[in-house]
């Protein structure tokens, strides 16, 4: 790690201000990128912003039917609340998968999407669920326009993730193939019939989770999984890399959701 | 009878240390005075040093010193050296690169030492390696190992086609003429997937010179600190080796790769001088024990067995390249050629066996001796060459080897391959794991998982592996540049306590545990009243170390043979106290008793007169302290089968193992709880090289699999739970104590079990890491897979 200033705001308003007055400055939620990414020396800020102890930032709420989750909310939390199994179990299953103990105890749902890892679980959720991102600039961003490529998103810079609000769908679910080493997705497909009709969110396959408008289509005409075999998917933007080929993610986006469609019911 | 002793499952005694976060490890050890060291390293595969300047680098706070290969040549050091001399077919030597400890002219692959940097603090040192200023000519890498021998580039300029030698086991004539009347031939192309080490504690070492006695200290993570004292003496030439002390404290796993003498550790003992002797102190990042740490296996190799029309094999040959990386690391010769092609013959009595193998330099980190080192190469071959024969036969898998087992009452037996097996019973380990696994029962479960979607299938592998290393004359004879004997002393305290020093090093195998229970056993003293100390030449007087699963059967003999001559010396003691003549004296549970009376005296009588000599024997030295060599007459022959039942989901080619049923004869078993601790490492890292582990490189030399983002460790969740047996055993010959090695076995049979049973689940072979993305690619051009489904 380089040297840096350490800041342990308590509210989020003065977050915002040190992150304003500090260009170089960076968010630090549960650390699970961005500590190794400090301890590689692959960053250089000029302060870290530890938001552990903002509680306005942190809690899970019902509100319009859906949930509403604070961006420092921690996975394990999300996988073990009653109140998330209950409105939305697709999203309780999800956060149950990431990681190992450890990461899913520190690590946090703002992390994660102002992150977007191309291969996180919880981007797939946001967008399959066609969920809300607040912020602390009074922001509210539609899934569909947050997540804007590889690592990138619509946040500025001097922008805090606060929380996201997810609708309650008609129906939902997750499926994985993790990749064996990291557990993060080699392809992991969410599917939800929501109110405004059928979305798939796919991570994992490409550069940046996106929706899977072939199956869409297919499963609004008729939610089976012979709508999903007599999908092709287009493997010519999806990754090669040491761990699948394309047109093994390819195979694996039906796979998952089919899967996905099972436990959907 | 004692309490906890030979045969008794005793919990290990460091388990408390261990899982309380009590152990000592190198980094743990802080002096007064200390600074760190950090090392530049190569960002490319193979290029040339053109300049270095250490002004920059020097200028920086805190910075002590910045030291490279033209210091290291300055003070006349000495090479990193390969103690194993393998010579070619027409008695060449090998051809061994020069190794500095810090590159001299070129760097030979990623993570290659360029040079260290000592500061006050880590990150100070960690800054001013980033300001020195290295400038590099690229030169064009070699990576492929099928295709060193034509590369363009030279990774020892000196070394043509990159071959460090082109060696030869065994009858070639005699194989050739039985291939020319052989019924069939089974031909195989197979590849030994690279491995990384990945011991838990990653390599650390703190090099001290102390000015006042002109002498010097190195902690460190080694298996076997009495090897590095002798190389870093008498070939690096640090330090004299009477005044060169080395201390291997708690070590957290080797697996091999702790063995070996690498540059780090020596470069910080002498920088310890440079710095005025201050203590410094480097400890390995994770990726730096990725890049750096020697790494195993990678092999391809051409395999191709000839059988009668019943399935009698009558001859092997096999060729294999092995990859040696950018240098040859210290025993990296002996592992493709002695450890490897000797083993050959595996349980069976081929006739005819000839193997030659060319061992090649790449630009890629040094490739040495990993958990079975040679065998698990061997063994896999075998194991899925003679799978293959029985599927092209039409044969059962089981029927084929049973058909070919050298018989119980060969022993001993002389392999084709030099060695002679000391005993064994392939068919008993091999109806008791049939049994267990519930051979006969295979097509139903085989048509319950169809009938889920599943597609079933179930591996043989029956191993054997030579361990117990080694009777010095035969290694000596073959090239080896050391003696392979263990000492060990056995020393009591006036009080009746005991302190058993070993040359072995115990870095996860429960030594102290397992030498206690010896001690218990042949002293006839309480467990806990033996204390055994290990890992630091000024205690232990010499040692070879922990490797080859050598601790026990090496180690613990020389344990037996100390002890021996403490009982042989309190008879002494005894007849004189009972006043008996000292022939008629008997040792039993720890009491020497004078033949057909009741007239006795207990161990710790005996050793307190022998302290406090009152009333003793005239002529006779006081004091009860023994030591002992042993030079095994032999190495030690474990064997066993394995079964493996794996599922795969046809949909991803994910691989589930649903039954694994281990049978293994390690001979007589001193404690059964650490044996089949042993035997459950030893499959979850066969497995992980089965399904989950490969290095990968680029074709630039780049290494890929560089963190466990990208490299697949095993986890607790990808194992099945094992059903581990041993009590098949046939006592070993070599040692009084009847006993084998168990450490390294799972690692050694387990791959191919797997790999077969994949086989048989989707009807064609595939190379390890059998990863989902390739069973899934085999299955779409498996005939039989389509059927299923
Ligand atoms: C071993 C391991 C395995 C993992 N496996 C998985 C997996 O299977 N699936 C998966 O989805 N993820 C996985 N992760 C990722 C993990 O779950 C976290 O989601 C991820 O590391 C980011 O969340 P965090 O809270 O740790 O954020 P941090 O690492 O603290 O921050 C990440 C980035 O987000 C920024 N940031 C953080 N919070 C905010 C905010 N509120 N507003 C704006 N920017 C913010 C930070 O500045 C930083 O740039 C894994 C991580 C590890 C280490």
């Amino acid at each position: 790690m380089y040297a840096f200033d350490y800041h342990r705001p308590t509210s989020l308003a003065e977050a915002a201000q040190l992150l304003a007055g500090n260009p170089e400055a960076k968010l630090l939620a549960g650390g699970q990128t961005y500590i190794p990414t400090l301890k590689q020396r692959l960053a250089k800020p000029s302060a870290v912003i530890d938001l552990g102890r903002i509680a306005e930032l942190r809690g899970i709420t019902e509100e319009a039917g859906g949930l509403t989750i604070g961006a420092m909310t921690r996975h394990a939390e999300v996988a073990g609340s009653p109140l998330v199994k209950r409105v939305i179990p697709a999203l309780a299953a999800l956060a149950e998968g990431i990681g190992d103990p450890q990461v899913r105890n520190r690590g946090t749902l703002g992390g994660s999407i102002a992150n977007n890892d191309p291969a996180a679980d919880y981007p797939a959720a946001v967008l399959g669920l066609g969920a809300t991102v607040r912020t602390s600039k009074g922001r509210a961003i539609a899934a569909d326009d947050f997540f804007t490529g590889m690592f990138e998103t619509a946040l500025e810079p001097d922008e805090i993730v606060t929380a996201v609000h997810f609708p309650k769908p008609e129906k939902a679910a997750y499926a994985k193939f993790p990749n064996p080493a990291s557990r993060y997705a080699i392809v992991g497909v969410f599917l939800a019939k929501t109110a405004g009709g059928v979305r798939v969110a796919v991570t994992g396959a490409a550069p940046c989770v996106f929706r899977a408008t072939a199956l869409e289509q297919a499963l609004a005409q008729s939610w089976s999984a012979a709508s999903i075999d007599g999908v092709t998917i287009d493997a010519s933007n999806l990754n090669s890399d040491i761990h699948a080929q394309a047109d093994y993610r390819a195979h694996l986006i039906k796979v998952m959701a089919k899967r996905a469609l099972a436990a959907a019911g | 009878m004692v309490d906890k002793g030979i045969g008794a499952r005793v919990p290990r005694k460091e388990d408390l240390r261990f899982i309380t976060g009590r152990g000592r490890y190198t980094d743990d050890i802080n002096q007064p005075g200390q600074v760190y060291a950090v090392f530049v390293r190569s960002p490319h595969a193979h290029a040339r040093i053109k300049r270095i300047d250490k002004g920059p680098a020097l200028a920086m706070p805190g910075v002590l010193a910045v030291l490279d290969g033209q210091d290291v040549a300055a003070d006349g050091l000495g090479n990193l050296i390969c103690g194993w001399l393998v010579k070619s077919k027409d008695g060449s030597p090998m051809k061994m690169g020069k190794h500095p400890l810090l590159a001299q002219e070129k760097v030979r692959y990623v993570g290659d030492r360029v040079a260290v940097v000592v500061a006050e603090t880590r990150e100070q040192a960690k800054d001013a390696a980033e300001a020195l200023v290295v400038e590099y000519e690229e030169l064009p890498a070699v990576v492929d190992l099928a295709h060193a021998h034509d590369a363009p580039a030279l990774v020892h300029d000196e070394i043509p086609n990159n071959l460090c030698y082109d060696w030869e086991l065994g009858d070639k004539a005699a194989v050739d003429a039985a291939f020319a009347k052989a019924h069939h031939v089974t031909k195989m192309e197979l590849v030994n997937n690279r491995l990384v080490p990945n011991a838990m504690e990653p390599r650390a070492a703190i090099g001290h010179y102390d000015p006042g006695q002109d002498a010097y200290t190195l902690y460190l993570t080694s298996q076997n600190p009495h090897v590095h004292r002798l190389v870093i003496s008498a070939f690096i030439g640090i330090a004299p080796e009477h005044k060169l002390r080395v201390v291997a404290p708690d070590v957290g796993g080797g697996f091999g790769s702790k063995i070996f003498i690498y540059g780090e550790e020596c470069v910080v003992l002498w920088a310890s001088k440079k710095v005025g002797g201050r203590p410094v102190k480097w400890v390995a990042e994770r990726s730096e024990s990725f890049l750096t740490d020697a790494h195993g296996r990678d092999h391809v190799t051409t395999a191709e067995l000839a059988l009668d029309k019943d399935g009698n094999f009558l001859a092997l040959r096999v060729n294999t390249k092995a990859n040696l990386g950018g240098y040859m690391s210290t025993f990296s010769s002996c592992i493709p050629t002695y450890l490897y092609a000797t083993l050959l013959a595996g349980q069976y009595k081929t006739p005819a066996i000839y193997c030659d193998v060319q061992a090649y330099y790449t630009n890629t980190a040094p490739v040495d001796a990993y958990r079975g080192a040679g065998r698990p190469e061997a063994s896999f071959l075998l194991e899925t060459l003679v799978d293959q024969a029985a599927i092209e036969m039409g044969m059962d898998p089981a029927e084929i080897r049973r058909k070919n087992f050298i018989p119980k009452t060969a022993f001993p037996y002389q392999t084709p391959v030099a060695l002679v097996y000391d005993t064994g019973d392939y068919e008993a380990c091999l109806d008791e794991a049939l049994r267990l696994v519930d051979y006969a029962g295979f097509p139903a479960r085989r048509a319950e998982s169809e009938r889920r979607g599943k597609l079933r299938g179930i591996g043989i592998s029956c191993y054997i592996e030579a361990c117990g290393i080694a009777p010095s004359a035969v290694v000596g004879s073959l090239g080896a540049g050391v003696g392979l004997w263990e000492s060990a002393k056995v020393r009591f305290t006036h009080t009746g306590k005991v302190q058993v020093l070993t040359g072995t090093h115990t870095h996860g195998q429960g030594h102290e545990t397992t030498f206690s229970q010896l001690v218990a056993e042949k002293l006839g003293v309480p467990y806990e009243d033996v204390e055994v100390i290990h890992g630091d030449t000024e205690k232990t007087p010499v040692g070879m170390g922990t490797y080859g699963s050598r601790s026990l059967a090496v180690g613990g003999e020389a344990i037996v043979k100390a002890c021996d001559k403490i009982i042989a010396k309190g008879k002494k003691i005894a007849a004189h106290l009972l006043e008996a003549s000292e022939a008629d004296i008997e040792f039993k549970d720890g009491k020497f008793t004078v033949a057909g009376t009741d007239k006795s005296k207990t161990i710790g009588e005996v050793v307190f007169a022998a302290y406090v000599p009152h009333n003793y024997p005239p002529g006779l030295e006081p004091g009860m302290e023994e030591g002992a060599f042993f030079d095994p007459p032999n190495f030690t022959f474990p064997a066993g089968t394995y079964v493996c039942e794996v599922e795969v989901d046809p949909q991803t080619g994910e691989v589930d193992i649903v039954k694994f049923v281990a049978v293994d004869d390690f001979g007589n078993v001193v404690n059964p709880l650490i044996v089949e601790g042993q035997v459950h490492g030893g499959l979850v890292q066969g497995i992980g090289q089965a399904l989950l582990e490969g290095v990968r490189y680029d074709e630039g030399g780049q290494l890929l699999t560089g963190s466990y983002m990208d490299y697949c460790m095993p986890r607790a969740d990808d194992v099945p739970s094992f059903e581990v047996h041993t009590s098949r055993g046939t006592a070993c010959t070599s040692n009084s104590l009847g006993v084998k090695g168990c450490g390294e076995a799972g690692a050694i049979g387990a791959p191919a079990a797997v790999i077969n049973a994949i086989r048989n689940a989707i009807g064609v072979r595939v190379e390890m890491p059998a990863t989902p993305e390739r069973v899934w690619r085999a299955i779409q051009a498996s005939p039989l897979a389509k059927a299923a489904e």
